[in-house]
């Protein structure tokens, strides 16, 4: 397989028929069918660094695209405005989240190229976002990286207008890998254990690691939080991952 | 962690962005990941002018001990202005 890739900027209709904005990263010439990938970006938003992770996927021979989560709040506005803007308004509503997701999954499987399988992977909130997913559409993979509000509360006060998402578990539609710091507060090592128990009284499958030495947040490769050691066997754990249940 | 904590405020004033001043109306006050300063959370200040889009902000990330200086000063200062200016 060739390492060379397209990525490029796309329009997508997501939720309630808007417009929005996605990054799309490609094997150029993948010379088989190959599964798909949604990046659910972080609350900081649609970051370099989010787009760099597509990139990633393509070059292992995945077609990905990261929806613009913010492009309605703030049209063509560095990731860093919109992500002001979006999160003084309490975040990006669940019920929008799987329309644009959605969105996401129709225009990979409608690539040429596509094999009709389709996972989703998320970080910080997009770690729950991805679950949210995986609950609400059919898909064949969904990574959850370290995403907080699975299980429990936002803290009071929170402009966060989400709820928690554990009482869905009986509906998830797909394999779930979660990658957790030990350190993290949210989720915490208690939360991730109370995930990991109503998965496996849903009878659902899913692979659980849990990071010594790292905390939130460890895949992030420009922040202190980063922690390579975490990260890289997480990366491998992800290809794994997607190798078992996307090819 | 993204916390979300969040107080808003109504500000009047004015803000120095990449364009230029611009009068700002509302003020985010925040403590989550920064953008830009190489801490895993900050006070994040947002100078806002909403009615003329996103890209009106001025952005300030500051560690805690610093951002309880800032707030420290500002008071301090207002506390010193001679009587009858505010």
């Amino acid at each position: 397989m060739s390492d060379a890739i397209i990525a490029e900027t796309v329009m997508i209709t997501g939720h309630g028929g808007d417009e929005i904005e996605a990054y799309s990263a490609r094997p150029l010439d993948p010379g088989k069918q190959v599964g798909g990938v949604v990046v659910i970006h972080h609350m900081p938003g649609y970051d370099p660094q989010t787009k760099e992770i597509a990139r990633t996927f393509a070059v292992n021979g995945y077609n990905a695209i990261v929806p613009n989560l913010y492009w309605r709040e703030a049209p063509g506005a560095s990731p860093d405005d919109a992500a002001a803007v979006a999160r003084a308004g309490g975040g990006v509503p669940d019920e929008r989240l799987v329309g644009d997701v959605d969105a996401g999954i129709r225009y990979l499987n409608a690539l040429a190229s596509a094999n009709g399988k389709v996972a989703t992977i998320g970080y910080c909130s997009g770690g729950r976002q991805s679950f949210l997913a995986a609950v609400s559409l059919p898909l064949d993979a969904a990574v959850d990286c370290y995403g907080a509000f699975v299980v429990g509360d936002p803290p009071q006060g929170s402009p966060l207008k989400v709820g928690p998402l554990v009482g869905k578990a009986p509906a998830l539609s797909c394999p779930l890998l979660g990658l957790f710091g030990a350190e993290d507060k949210y989720p915490s090592p208690e939360q991730v254990a109370e995930l990991e128990e109503a998965l496996k009284a849903a009878g659902k499958a899913y692979e659980f690691h849990v990071y010594e030495n790292a905390g939130h947040a460890f895949f992030s490769v420009n922040r202190p939080a980063y922690r390579p050691e975490a990260a890289m066997d997480g990366w491998q754990k992800i290809f794994a991952f997607f190798g078992k249940h996307l090819s | 962690m993204c916390t979300y904590v969040t107080e808003k405020v109504a500000v009047s004033g004015s803000a120095k962005g990449p364009d230029g001043w611009f009068r700002v109306t509302d003020g985010s006050v925040y403590f989550d990941h920064p953008v830009h300063a190489p801490e895993d959370h900050t006070l994040n200040i947002d100078f806002l002018a909403p009615a003329q889009g996103a890209a009106a902000r001025v952005a300030v990330e500051l560690t805690a001990e610093s951002a309880r200086a800032l707030a420290k000063a500002i008071e301090a200062v207002l506390a010193r202005v001679p009587p009858g200016l505010v």
